[in-house]
């Protein structure tokens, strides 16, 4: 019992401090390569390339002055970045990184938790992540920071129903909740292949769920300041920075794991493809910052109710027949 | 074993009902109402109900709360105006009928003393639902989603109504 509870904890602290180093090099991967996209260095000054910038941030954003509206709700002014970022950790004890490996002469498994449900805890998850926005909107009391959390939490509830739908169809096909159990069942043929409508969906949802561009009008600058963090500084504002990248981790690691075949792959070991994949997948993130413009409300509205929920029922139907014709 | 969970989830949870009653802004209240359900989450699980636990996360918390809030925004924001009691007595009302409530739960808990068994094998599990659901109970469930439609259509044709006096129609 005792081992068991021990071996989980120091997995857990390795992998939260995994994904936070992730989160910290994810700042400075962005900033680099939208520099290179825009043709300008980016951050190159502290350290060699740049590598120390993200420290640097991160002390700075810490010994800053910790800045509070007067007018502000106390207890939920605080509690929001902090549900936004455990909300964006806590799916990471069901992720899959790796199957089982020999470790010392021990056999380690590469995730936490292999829970029967697991897909779905990633999805209650990121609902409850939606706290951490409205909740932050609102509390700050200012008519900006309303306005942006008010059109965020919209789009993600709208778009986290066509994520839901198009995890329907990948659950269907591998026939498991599990996403141990889905990765296994990718090992001859990647869902991306048999499910292109829905790795579609999924990343269109994707982008939108992690407030990215073209979807990002929760920060639209020109109208909102900076949308629901406008009040934010300091350390709290980094906690709601740490759950915005570490939800670009978090989506990259998803669609590797739903689509990609996780971590099966030739060659190397696993958890390297885990990581290539996901990468590439972030790298994909920034690039379509660099390169699209911003939509409008309504058309992000009408798109995610009229266009992906559509296509994700059509999709699960077909997907539903398929399986009962070839399975049954 | 299960007391070192039980025990500070049902606390949570009757605080939080507590909370939601108790509090002066709505927001609050809301803010309650997420500990009550997450609370419920944890006992569901001690119950071996991950499904349902999972579910209960995903619907009420990841929806139904968020939906309240979104009213409560939008339509007292920050107003401060406490709540305008419509029903004459109905403080008196909640207090019987709380009352009749409580009696009926501790009855039932009362007689069903006996131990229960452990829970079968599977049970719980998203096909353990589905099967139930599905095969089991397919007509009350059908039968639910169709009242639950005849709300959402009620909930159309009354906003469709429109304001009385008629400017900026489309």
């Amino acid at each position: 019992m005792i081992t068991v509870v021990l071996v989980a904890a120091v997995k857990s602290v390795a992998l939260v401090v995994m994904v936070l180093l992730g989160f910290a090099y994810a700042t400075l991967l962005e900033r680099r390569l939208l520099a290179r996209f825009q043709l300008r260095y980016g951050p190159n000054r502290t350290g060699p390339f740049g590598l120390l910038q993200p420290f640097a941030d991160g002390i700075k954003l810490i010994f800053k002055e910790s800045f509070m509206p007067a007018t502000a709700d106390r207890l939920i002014y605080w509690l929001a970045p902090a549900i936004s970022m455990v909300a964006a950790l806590f799916v990471y004890a069901v992720i899959p990184i790796g199957p089982e490996i020999r470790f010392f002469g021990a056999t380690v498994s590469l995730y936490i938790a292999d829970v029967n449900v697991g897909i779905l805890l990633v999805l209650g998850a990121s609902s409850i992540g939606v706290y951490g926005v409205i909740l932050g909107g609102w509390s700050s009391n200012n008519k900006y920071a309303l306005l942006g959390c008010l059109r965020s939490s919209a789009q993600l509830i709208s778009y986290e129903l066509a994520i839901g739908l198009a995890v329907v169809s990948v659950v269907l096909t591998a026939g498991s909740l599990s996403l141990v159990d889905i990765v296994n069942a990718q090992q001859r043929l990647w869902f991306v292949a048999l499910q292109p409508v829905g790795f579609l969906l999924f990343f269109i949802g994707a982008l939108a769920e992690t407030n990215r561009a073209p979807f990002d009008l929760p920060e639209a600058e020109q109208e909102l300041i900076a949308g629901f963090h406008t009040e934010y500084g300091g350390f709290k504002f980094a906690m709601f920075y740490v759950g915005e990248y570490v939800g670009i981790i978090t989506m990259s690691l998803l669609v590797t794991t739903l689509f990609l075949g996780g971590w099966h792959g030739p060659l190397l070991p696993g958890p390297h493809w885990v990581a290539v994949k996901t990468f590439a997948f972030m790298c994909l993130f920034i690039w379509i910052r660099a390169t699209m413009p911003r939509v409008r409300h309504d058309q992000l509205m009408a798109f995610g109710w009229k266009v992906l929920v559509p296509l994700g029922l059509l999709n699960v139907v077909a997907t539903a027949v398929i399986v009962a014709l070839v399975g049954g | 074993m299960e007391w070192v969970i039980f025990v500070p989830a049902a606390v949570l949870a009757i605080a939080g009902g507590v909370g939601v009653i108790a509090a002066r802004q709505p927001v609050h209240s809301a803010i309650a109402l997420l500990v009550v359900l997450a609370s419920l989450a944890v006992t569901y699980l001690l119950l071996a109900a991950q499904f349902i636990a999972v579910l209960q996360v995903i619907i009420y918390a990841g929806a139904i709360v968020v939906l309240f809030l979104f009213v409560i925004m939008l339509l007292h924001a920050r107003s401060g105006e406490g709540p305008v009691e419509k029903l004459p007595r109905q403080r008196v009302a909640a207090v019987v009928f709380a009352s009749l409530f409580l009696a009926a739960l501790l009855a039932g808990s009362v007689a069903a003393t006996r131990p229960l068994a452990p829970a079968p094998e599977g049970f719980g599990t998203a096909q353990h639902v589905g099967e139930a659901l599905f095969v089991t109970y397919l007509l009350p469930f059908e039968l639910a989603s169709v009242i639950l439609m005849v709300g959402i259509i009620a909930a159309v044709v009354v906003v469709k109504r429109g304001p009385p006096a008629g400017r900026g129609g489309r």
